[in-house]
């Protein structure tokens, strides 16, 4: 498991929008790098990202290996209802990471 | 000096000459073609749609000191509302080894068109955000920078 950091508000009113900030532990290794032994090292990236809100996509991308290490991702959304957000990264090797947050959405 | 079958022989100078300039037409052609292959990146995004600038700002920092983590923000001007709203957003560059960078996939409750991620940059070159609105237009920003200390160095040939 990468760690990860996502820096979001746990309240907000209804309408508001929100800013989520999302970091994951990757080496996002581009492919095109040579190693110690001169050979080039193998491509391992994250190449998709998304926020589910209560099950319904509210934000997803597309990484390429021009990404840097670490990936860093910031977005907004719009808080409807009290629920849970789902961010999950997928990647070569079959890498697959989901962290959910709850957010409470006042009137 | 003759060769075996008696046509005028080449001329030493005319094959130094030769090399020097075969050397310069390989050296002169990735330049060319790396522009040409920015812009077949982005029409091969359009679909060929027409791209008209503005109404997108690609925000970083013009003189870039480590290649490796350049923060960018991409912005668009957008109610984002179900009717008019703004769909995807793209990030082109010029000379890494790839040309797309990223891509993000927006929608009305995204609520405001505004991303922030961190790239690689592989030497000093030109980058070119896209957004799609709903209604199909497309808008670029084109932003020059210049990188001192670039990204995967040892990569290059």
């Amino acid at each position: 498991m990468a760690r990860t950091l996502i820096n979001a508000p746990t309240t907000a009113k209804r309408g508001d929008v929100i800013e989520i900030r999302a970091t994951i532990g990757h080496p996002m290794e581009t492919g095109f790098r040579p190693g110690e032994d001169g050979k080039t090292l193998p491509r391992n990236i994250i190449q998709r990202f998304s926020c589910k809100y209560d099950g319904e996509t509210v934000f997803s991308a597309e990484l390429f290996s021009a990404v840097s290490a670490n990936p860093y991702i910031a977005f907004h959304t719009v808080a409807t209802d009290s629920g849970t957000l789902v961010l999950s990264w997928e990647g070569d090797n079959g890498f697959a990471q989901s962290e959910s947050i709850s957010l409470t959405v006042t009137a | 000096m003759t060769l075996p079958d008696g046509s005028p022989s080449l001329n030493r100078r005319h094959i130094v000459a030769g090399v020097a300039g075969m050397g310069l037409s390989v050296v002169l052609r990735p330049a060319a073609a790396q522009a040409n292959e920015l812009a077949a990146a982005v029409a091969a995004y359009t679909q060929g749609a027409p791209v008209r600038a503005g109404k997108v700002k690609l925000d970083v920092a013009e003189l870039v000191d480590n290649g490796n983590v350049v923060p960018i923000t991409v912005t668009a001007e957008s109610p984002m509302t179900v009717a008019d709203h703004v769909k995807t957003i793209a990030i082109f560059n010029e000379k890494n080894p790839q040309r797309d960078v990223a891509r993000f996939t927006l929608g009305p409750r995204a609520g405001k068109a505004s991303v922030t991620t961190r790239i690689r940059l592989a030497t000093s070159q030109q980058l070119v955000a896209i957004a799609q609105m709903s209604d199909g237009s497309y808008w670029s920003h084109t932003v020059n920078v210049i990188v001192t200390l670039a990204a995967c160095i040892e990569g290059d040939p």
